[in-house]
């Protein structure tokens, strides 16, 4: 394990009787770019001006390469910010702005120049040093704001909600280009979010917030494939939930009974029978047959499609079970079946591959 | 829509009605002869203008303009940091409508109650004597500082407006911006705030600057028989010598004065955004 960047023990923050951060135990490794997410008003925000310093824990210590800099003000921290505003200064250039951290050490105008002019080749605005903020677009600010925060060469890179005001195309071109960028610079990125999309194509690892605590960290694959728990399972993707009863224990699998149809799922959570648990999978996984496809319908559930979206590349099936549930289902054309026709009403039969279910202790 | 045009088109008429014709009325007058049945008569002639290059007249002028400077200063110190507790209050609404409310009285009767503050036993001497920071009363009545007191109480308001007004729109994120960047408090006032309130300081600092130097009746009232500023000067002319010529040719110089305090302010404007 490297030596942690920045490490957070036992972090606490209300403001009077409302507590906004319970008990956050976090590391930040050097060059890893970390995500903070979860839906609005769960504390990641809260967190992240914590570390920069805008805001000081009620309880617990944060330490920023094994100093603590509880009573440290954010100009002493060797952090810098890209804000959800921008919060760019109007009265400056571009130049001026991306100049601002350097001038505040009164560090000579060759050097300045050097850097700036580095600054700005690097998010691609050479051309725009003289321009006036109010001329630039919002992407164009949203790299200044970015040229304005790495100038100093921070050990980490605080990035809040930085791509929320962008509409939707240069919002996947700013994705990459921050991903690049942090490999290029090999610098340590803390990044808030509450687009899981987003934190699943940029991030090394994800920490999952809600109402205040952690709930999972983990690469986006981790927490894709082996949610901690059912907020996790339904935040990050899209999930099919049944709530199940285990039957019995047979080795490896466990007994069950969905929809009134026996299946049997992989124990991954030592189980025993008498259980009751939570059985998520994913609309990609489940298979969606006609009626004339199949000929042995052992552990599929019977059902009715009551709603196509055809996406490109997949179509997306909404399909009502016997029960009144209804399950969404993700369709690829591959060469199992590059047709994918279905109608509306049609009987259909689902089933999904045993083990590609996930498999959480049941929660009220 | 059709209310806007026509708001437009009174607003315009009233200006060109009773601002432009008037001004073109007294700059005509600037160049006519006194008279003392009509007030002013034929000839042209530049005699007013030529009379004001005379040294009474540049004594009274930079002496009304030292005034000025001192009274905008004195305003400027105070409606700043007075300004920036306003924007930052909950309670702004309330604490405007306790700096207009006083407005609603004459500004001469406000001017003239001054005098029981600031007489020889007046209420300001009596605080200062009875705390026993003097032995004895200060004469403040009739000096250069009652005047610019007078003035300062009086012209604070045109002050504050314009700053407050620019200080609640300054967006006071960029102050944490600025801390996270590294700034200390003199690098966040001098190369963040400051600059960013630049407008409303310069068109307070207009809105003061001029009045001061022609609002004649405070030197009148506070500043006694030695006070003779170019307000009274141009007060003189009109209501005492009764030479409307003279009188228009000073308001015209003053008038020129300000249409160069507003291109320098327009120009310094074009100079900050580029």
């Amino acid at each position: 394990m490297p030596i942690p960047l920045i490490e957070m023990k036992q972090v606490c923050k209300s403001y009077g009787t409302v507590a906004i951060l319970n008990n956050i135990s976090l590391t930040v490794h050097p060059g890893e770019f970390l995500t903070l997410l979860g839906p609005s008003g769960c504390g990641k925000t809260t967190l992240l001006r914590m570390i920069s310093g805008f805001e000081q824990p009620s309880a617990g210590e944060i330490y920023i390469n094994g100093q603590c800099v509880n009573h440290l003000p954010p100009q002493k921290r060797d952090v810098h910010t890209v804000f959800q505003s921008y919060a760019l200064f109007p009265h400056l250039s571009v130049f001026e702005n991306v100049a601002f951290a350097l001038r505040c050490q009164r560090i000579n105008n060759e050097e300045i120049d050097a850097r700036v002019d580095d600054a700005l080749r690097l998010v691609q605005l050479e051309a725009f040093a003289t321009r006036s903020i109010r001329q630039l677009s919002g992407g164009q600010q949203q790299r200044v704001a970015i040229a304005r925060a790495i100038i100093n060469r921070p050990k980490v890179l605080l990035l809040d909600e930085p791509l929320s005001s962008l509409d939707y195309r240069l919002r996947k071109a700013m994705q990459y280009e921050l991903k690049q960028l942090q490999k290029t610079l090999s610098m340590t990125f803390v990044f808030v979010t509450h687009d899981q999309e987003e934190a699943l194509s940029m991030s090394d690892r994800i920490v999952i917030f809600n109402h205040g605590h952690i709930e999972q960290v983990g690469t986006p694959r981790e927490v894709y494939e082996t949610p901690a728990n059912l907020h996790v399972a339904k935040f990050i993707g899209e999930a099919n939930i049944f709530d199940i009863d285990i039957h019995g224990v047979d080795k490896q699998n466990l007994l069950t009974t969905i929809e009134s149809t026996p299946l049997q799922c992989k124990n991954t959570g030592n189980y025993q029978a008498g259980d009751k648990v939570h059985l998520i999978v994913r609309p990609e996984d489940i298979r969606v047959w006609g009626e004339t496809e199949v000929t042995d319908t052992e552990g599929m559930l019977p059902g009715k499609i009551i709603d196509i979206v055809y996406k490109g590349s997949t179509v997306d099936l909404k399909v009502k079970l016997p029960s009144g549930k209804i399950i969404n289902a993700s369709e690829f054309f591959d060469e199992d079946d590059d047709k994918l026709e279905y109608s509306p009403n049609e009987t259909v039969w689902v089933h999904w591959v045993t083990g590609w279910e996930v498999l959480l202790p049941y929660e009220n | 829509m059709k209310i806007k045009p026509f708001s437009i088109h009174f607003i315009f008429a009233w200006v060109f009605l009773f601002g432009f014709i008037p001004l073109c009325l007294v700059v005509i007058a600037s160049f006519l002869t006194k008279d003392h049945v009509n007030l002013v008569s034929l000839p042209l002639t530049f005699s007013n203008y030529k009379e004001l290059f005379s040294p009474l007249f540049a004594k009274v002028f930079f002496r009304s303009l030292i005034i000025a400077l001192m009274t905008t200063v004195c305003c400027l110190l105070l409606a700043y940091p007075f300004s920036y507790l306003l924007a930052k209050s909950k309670h702004k609404s309330v604490l405007l409508v306790l700096i207009i409310i006083p407005f609603w009285t004459s500004s001469l009767i406000r001017t003239y109650s001054l005098i029981a503050i600031l007489k020889f036993n007046g209420i300001l001497n009596v605080i200062l004597l009875k705390a026993h920071l003097i032995n004895q009363p200060l004469s403040l009545l009739y000096t250069n500082f009652a005047v610019i007191t007078g003035l300062v109480y009086n012209l604070f308001p045109f002050m504050v407006l314009p700053i407050f007004t620019n200080m609640e729109r300054f967006d006071f994120r960029l102050i944490e911006a600025a801390k996270d960047l590294g700034a200390n408090k003199w690098a966040i006032f001098f190369r963040v705030f400051l600059p960013n309130t630049s407008g409303g300081i310069i068109s307070g600092c207009l809105l003061v600057l001029l009045p001061a130097m022609t609002l004649f009746y405070i030197p009148n009232v506070l500043g006694g028989a030695r006070s003779v500023l170019l307000g009274n000067m141009i007060q003189n002319q009109f209501l005492v010598l009764e030479n409307w010529p003279q009188g228009a040719a000073t308001s015209v110089i003053l008038t020129v004065l300000l249409l160069l305090l507003l291109f320098l302010y327009r120009h310094h404007g074009k100079g900050v955004i580029h």
